[in-house]
């Protein structure tokens, strides 16, 4: 009987399954952040226990609240800088070099098919478009994974997900993941993971792979995964050409942790995304997810562009083709930030942040931002944002306030236009 | 061990998530007990008070998908510095179930049925709860009506609870 990716990376890993019910994983990163970790720290700290399994094997970033906005957030940032040298974590981003975390882990050529690795956030999943089992954390397995560097999963179920078709244009990674969560629910693959397949996700570049996984937990995903390959490779190549002769050897390499094709999953899905619109979310869940034509003309007081899900390069490009030449309602701020300060130069160099600044957006430097409410771009009260981000919970972005979740595409437009609006208008 | 025993609080609604739990402004705080006041102070439910409603309770029941969202684990801590050490709901997000196992609590599934009924109870009255590990029941008394649920625990996180969460076992064992 053939197995899942999912199973191959856990056979890989196994140190333990006490009582026969849960598997105890070797960690190859255990990932950080300045919101989670320090509670991590303190914990460790007050136990007696502040060490750390492998400081080569940790990475860290100061990235939500960044720079600080208060003496709370510069103290989280203070702990974690501290513990990061105390420790000799040589791989720590502060400010000036910090960036979104599932931005600029990957951009760092920290992740490989067939790691595992967990962080005390839930989006962790996005880097399972690398081909590894990556799973958000609470506290307490975040410090159990840096002290020992092991964590206890059960083995997921996998839920295969077939993307097949062709796109239409104005329709990107963002709509396809939105449809998915449509589909199958906030819940439809809780304690599973799903596994992204079929040809659309295969003619997908590693940015578009790292949004679709990004949202799989927002369908209750551990981790959505896509299959390592040739894009795979070539994005790793920079870091890996040490480690192997060519990048074939490099690929026959990583599909050990490919699914058999005689695998056998929980479940299956097509998608045919052929006929597929931009879609946009209409509620407090991510599932509530409506054609963006069926909600145009909702008013819109902020344009948030950015985040985890749709912060890099190729969003930034395509929000900007959309912008060029054109000014944003008077009546909508528009923010943006770059992921990381590497998209964030390529984008000064495109003369992308010319675009976005001409169009009448505020730049922000590289961080979380408005995602999640508790650093700069707040709501008011009865306030509307449209953002590329991958939540849309009551109060998210401020107390009182609506978000509603769409592609970089749909953003620029509905900034534009401030109201919803769909891209077709104004990109040939 | 925590003592899971007191009154129930009922939310009905699924997918109640981790920032109505606890709102992520709150996450800039690194003590538990910060998170005390705060607790579902951003849900919005019809017929729930947020200012009363919360007073000596011990126990939460709901419905499907609770703790969606976020992986913080400020959720499970905000829940156990107001002596709420059990939620019992019809399924969990995966990353909130483990956390309060984690953290030596109960994430208590049941069956639709034994929700309903539950829920039933909790509309005639106060409602009280008394989980027990050993036998894995849960003893329920609502006004002059008492009755007994069974539920499923694995033998892993069975140990986590009676040893106090996972740091320390994983600790001694790895
Ligand atoms: S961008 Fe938003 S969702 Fe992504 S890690 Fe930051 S706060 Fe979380």
């Amino acid at each position: 009987m053939g197995k899942t990716i999912a199973q191959k990376i856990f056979e890989a890993h196994l140190v333990d399954e006490p009582f026969g019910d849960v598997c105890v994983l070797k960690l190859d990163r255990v990932f950080c952040h300045e919101i989670t970790t320090p509670t991590a720290i303190q914990d460790l700290v007050a136990r007696g226990k502040d060490r750390v399994f492998d400081p080569d094997k940790i990475k860290a970033v100061i990235d939500h609240v960044t720079p600080a906005k208060d003496s709370k957030t510069a103290l989280q940032g203070k702990i974690l800088r501290q513990w990061a040298k105390r420790h000799g974590i040589k791989d720590f981003f502060d400010i000036g070099n910090n960036g979104v975390c599932h931005a600029i882990f990957p951009e760092k050529g920290f992740v490989r098919p067939g790691f595992t690795i967990i962080m005390g956030d839930s989006h962790t999943c996005t880097h399972g478009a690398f081909g590894a089992f990556a799973a958000g954390v609470g506290t307490t397995d975040l410090e159990v994974g840096i002290l020992k560097g092991v964590a206890s999963f059960k083995l997921p179920e996998t839920f295969k997900i077939e993307i097949k078709g062709t796109l239409q244009a104005g329709v990107y990674a963002k709509d396809i993941i939105l449809e998915v969560i449509r589909q199958i629910s906030v819940d439809g693959a809780t304690n599973m993971v799903i596994e992204f397949v079929g040809n659309v996700v295969a003619e997908m570049t590693m940015d578009q792979r790292m949004t679709l996984s990004n949202m799989a937990v927002e369908a209750g995903a551990t981790s959505g995964i896509c299959l390592p390959d040739m894009t795979t490779v070539t994005y790793l190549w920079p870091f890996i050409q040490q480690e192997y002769e060519s990048p074939e050897a490099a690929l026959a390499d990583y599909t050990r942790f490919s699914s058999d094709a005689d695998a056998v999953y929980a479940k299956t899905k097509t998608i045919d995304v052929s006929q597929l619109e931009p879609l946009t979310t209409f509620g407090y869940k991510p599932d509530n997810v409506r054609p963006v034509s069926q909600m145009a003309g909702t008013h819109v007081d902020q344009v948030y562009i950015g985040s985890c899900t749709n912060g890099r390069i190729e969003d930034l490009r395509v929000a900007a083709q959309v912008l060029k030449g054109k000014k944003i309602k008077a009546t909508v701020r528009g923010i943006v930030s770059p992921a990381t300060p590497k998209i964030f130069s390529m984008a000064l160099e495109e003369g992308l942040i010319k675009i976005f600044m001409d169009a009448g957006f505020c730049v922000t430097n590289p961080t979380c931002g408005a995602c999640l409410g508790m650093s700069n771009g707040v709501l008011a009260d009865g306030e509307v944002a449209a953002a590329t981000t991958n939540r849309n919970f009551n109060g998210r972005m401020g107390r009182g306030g609506m978000v509603h979740l769409m592609s970089p595409a749909t953003a620029a437009a509905t900034a534009v236009q401030g109201e919803i609006t769909n891209s077709y208008l104004f990109v040939n | 061990m925590k003592k899971f025993k007191g009154k129930i609080l009922c939310l009905d609604r699924s997918d109640i998530n981790t920032d109505e739990i606890i709102p992520a402004k709150y996450l800039t705080e690194i003590e538990k007990r910060a998170m005390g006041p705060h607790l579902l102070e951003d849900l919005t439910l019809e017929g729930f008070d947020v200012q009363k409603d919360l007073k000596d309770i011990a126990a939460i029941v709901t419905r499907e998908n609770f703790g969606c969202g976020s992986s913080r684990e400020h959720a499970p801590w905000a829940l156990e510095v107001n002596g709420v050490f059990v939620v019992i709901a019809q399924s969990f997000a995966r990353i909130f179930r483990q956390n309060m196992f984690n953290c030596g609590m109960l994430a208590i599934a049941l069956p639709k049925e034994q929700i309903e009924h539950l829920f039933e109870c909790c509309k005639i009255g106060d409602s009280f709860l008394s989980v027990d590990l050993e036998t894995a029941t849960i003893q329920v008394t609502s006004q002059d009506k008492h009755f007994t649920l069974p539920f499923t625990i694995s033998e892993f996180d069975k140990t986590l609870v009676e040893t106090g969460g996972w740091l320390e076992y994983a600790d001694a064992n790895y």
